[in-house]
């Protein structure tokens, strides 16, 4: 910065002191899902989960049980696809808080901190994205299932209105995983926590078979488990017989999800 | 210090303290910062200049203590303390995956700007930091001195009433530390306040209006540049005399000439002085000469900031001459 020039345009830059309005919290929030989706034009890797996990999933499950529980891979395909969609978007949601414990390691998330912005909208922000992501795996599945052979009674509106309840269970859900994110210390524990309760929640359902075929004690916590009414729901709009309950049921937890999660991440977030 | 009165204090904190377990970071700290001016806290590893530099930024609640911001509480008005102050922290404040350009508009737009008007400033400062060319690459991608210079013009895009910059050269060569001063005086021309962290004494006594030197979480001495190096001496005389048996006469030739106490080093041949005013030091050479003493070296150092630790925490002249030994 030795030559005069430069001086002077640095002291040109300084001299222009407009302070704008507030950003408001709409445009904070996309601002940050536009930060998340550059580093996915940087990072095309990152989509690996969201776009592997509905093939492998779906040929694996239906190919492996098909024969066995139902008889013929057609049939089970037409009962497990919403049960595997169900299941492959809640998985696909830790990765959301195992992220995200990244990414607050990092030196940026000091200025985040120190901006006058909306608190939250670092977060929504990135969940929004995350909702693109669900929505992108979703297709996949539907896609490749509908090649596979697998036919919506409902339609393109059931369809529909079978990924809004989903979509609205897995951002809820993400608040517990970005919580988590503020306390865990490193990436490794965060998975295996994350593991640890996903792995019974989506089995342990009616993913796979009819609740009926299971030993009682079993039967009770597949039935009160709440992928399992999320699983209700979904195959309930696909198949064209709502089941409202489940709907309900869904709602009410998601709704208390959110109420519970979202507020503790951000006095986790704050802490920091 | 002559009293102010409330509105031209840029920082004013008194017995700030943040404890860590049972590792007190911050240990009572005061700090008053006039608006406009350049202040430096100096200190070295793990003294509490960024723990400090957290709270003061509303980053981390202070464990005891407060500190008025711009006129504002760190922790009532926090989000007005937040409208008016940008930090530089330690490490690169960016997004490292993202572009030049990419960072500036994205924090452009965190700080209410349209895309366009984000994009235009962004422009604007990556031009006069000598950063456009680069504007396109991702950040990881950038030497230390780009990075820095992005971080700042990136805390600079609303330019704040109060600058945090947090060892804003270190690890950055001769040149890209004398960019980043350049940059530094430039903002505070513009009627920026700014208040540094740093390690070195002599980017503090360069820049700085006012120092405070911080060591295990205390201010262990505040004051301008002049009056710190007053206190602790401009610098440390080294002389070596030709013959041992001479050192004796030599060292009190020397206390006489420089009023101050001479000491032996272990080293037989060895004298060193703490000096406070350096017309006395050619003085001394005359004197030896005088006194027909010959001397093999002669030289006056800058005080490191080693050794204004030593003298300011007070540890035993003895241990001093000692560690040099070793060293
Ligand atoms: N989040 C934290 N948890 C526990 N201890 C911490 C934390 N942050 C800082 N410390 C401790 O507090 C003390 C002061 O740290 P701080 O980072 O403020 O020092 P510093 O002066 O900025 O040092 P440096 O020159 O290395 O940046 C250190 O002993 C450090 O280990
Ligand atoms: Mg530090």
């Amino acid at each position: 910065m030795s030559n005069i020039t430069q001086a002077e345009a640095i002291e040109k830059a300084l001299s222009n002191r407009v302070r704008p309005k507030k950003a408001s919290a709409l445009s904070a929030c996309l601002t940050f899902s536009g930060r998340m989706l550059l580093r996915i034009k940087y990072v095309p890797e990152q989509l690996f989960d969201i776009t592997m996990f509905p093939i492998i999933h779906l040929l694996m499950f239906t190919y492996l049980f098909g024969g066995a529980i139902a008889g013929s891979t057609a049939t089970y395909l037409q009962f497990v696809l919403p049960g595997i969609l169900v299941m492959t978007v809640v998985m696909i949601t830790m990765y959301t808080g195992i992220e995200l414990n990244n990414d607050i390691k990092k030196g940026i998330f000091d200025r985040f901190r120190t901006l006058p912005i909306w608190n939250p909208s670092v977060l929504v922000g990135a969940l929004m994205v995350d909702l693109v992501r669900y929505l992108i795996a979703s297709t996949i599945m539907l896609v490749l299932g509908y090649i596979l052979g697998f036919r919506a009674e409902a339609g393109f509106g059931g369809i529909l209105l079978g990924l809004a309840i989903l979509l609205l269970f897995a951002f809820s859900v993400s608040w517990i995983w970005t919580t988590l994110s503020m306390i865990m210390r490193s990436e490794k524990s965060l998975m295996a926590a994350s593991m640890m309760i996903l792995f019974p929640v989506t089995f342990v359902s009616n993913v796979f078979v009819a609740p009926e075929t299971m030993p009682r004690w079993l039967e009770a916590f597949v039935g009160v488990n709440p992928v399992s009414f999320l699983v209700r729901a979904v195959r309930g709009f696909m198949e064209g017989t709502p089941d409202y309950q489940a709907v309900l049921w869904v709602s009410i937890i998601s709704l208390g999800l959110i109420i519970i999660f979202a507020p503790l991440t951000m006095y986790l977030y704050k802490r920091k | 210090m002559e009293e102010l009165n409330q509105e031209q204090w840029a920082i004013d904190a008194k017995g700030l303290v943040k404890v860590f377990g049972k590792n007190r970071a911050v240990d009572g700290v005061d700090l008053k910062v006039k608006k406009g001016t350049i202040y430096g806290v100096l200190g070295p590893n793990g003294a509490g200049k960024t723990t400090t530099i957290r709270m003061l930024t509303t980053l981390l609640k202070p464990d005891g203590g407060s500190a008025e911001v711009l006129g504002y509480n760190i922790i009532d008005d926090a989000n007005q303390v937040r409208q008016r102050i940008s930090l530089t922290g330690q490490f690169a404040s960016l997004d490292e995956d993202l572009s030049g350009m990419e960072n500036m508009v994205m924090i452009g737009r965190l700080f209410g700007f349209s895309r366009r008007e984000a994009k235009k400033r962004g422009e604007e400062l990556l031009t006069a930091f000598d950063l456009f060319d680069a504007a396109k690459r991702q950040v990881k991608n950038y030497s230390g001195g780009m990075r820095r210079r992005l971080d700042i013009a990136a805390s600079i895009i609303v330019s704040p009433d109060l600058l945090f910059l947090d060892e804003p050269t270190t690890g950055l060569d001769p040149r890209s530390r004398n960019q980043v001063w350049d940059i530094i005086r430039l903002l505070v021309k513009a009627g920026t306040t700014v208040l540094l962290t740093t390690q070195y004494l002599d980017e503090a006594d360069e820049l700085a209006d006012r120092i405070a030197v911080i060591d295990h979480g205390k201010v262990i001495a505040e004051g301008t540049s002049g009056e710190l190096k007053a206190s602790i001496g401009s610098g440390k005389l080294h002389v070596r005399v030709y013959d041992p048996e001479v050192r004796a006469h030599a060292a009190q030739v020397l206390e006489q000439t420089i009023q101050t106490k001479v000491l032996l080093g272990t080293d037989p041949l060895v004298l060193t002085a703490q000096v406070s005013d350096t017309k006395l030091v050619s003085k001394a050479l005359l004197a030896f000469e005088d006194a027909n003493i010959n001397i093999s070296d002669f030289s006056l150092g800058q005080p490191s900031l080693d050794e204004v630790f030593l003298t300011l925490t007070g540890k035993p002249a003895d241990d001093q001459t000692k560690e040099e030994a070793a060293g």
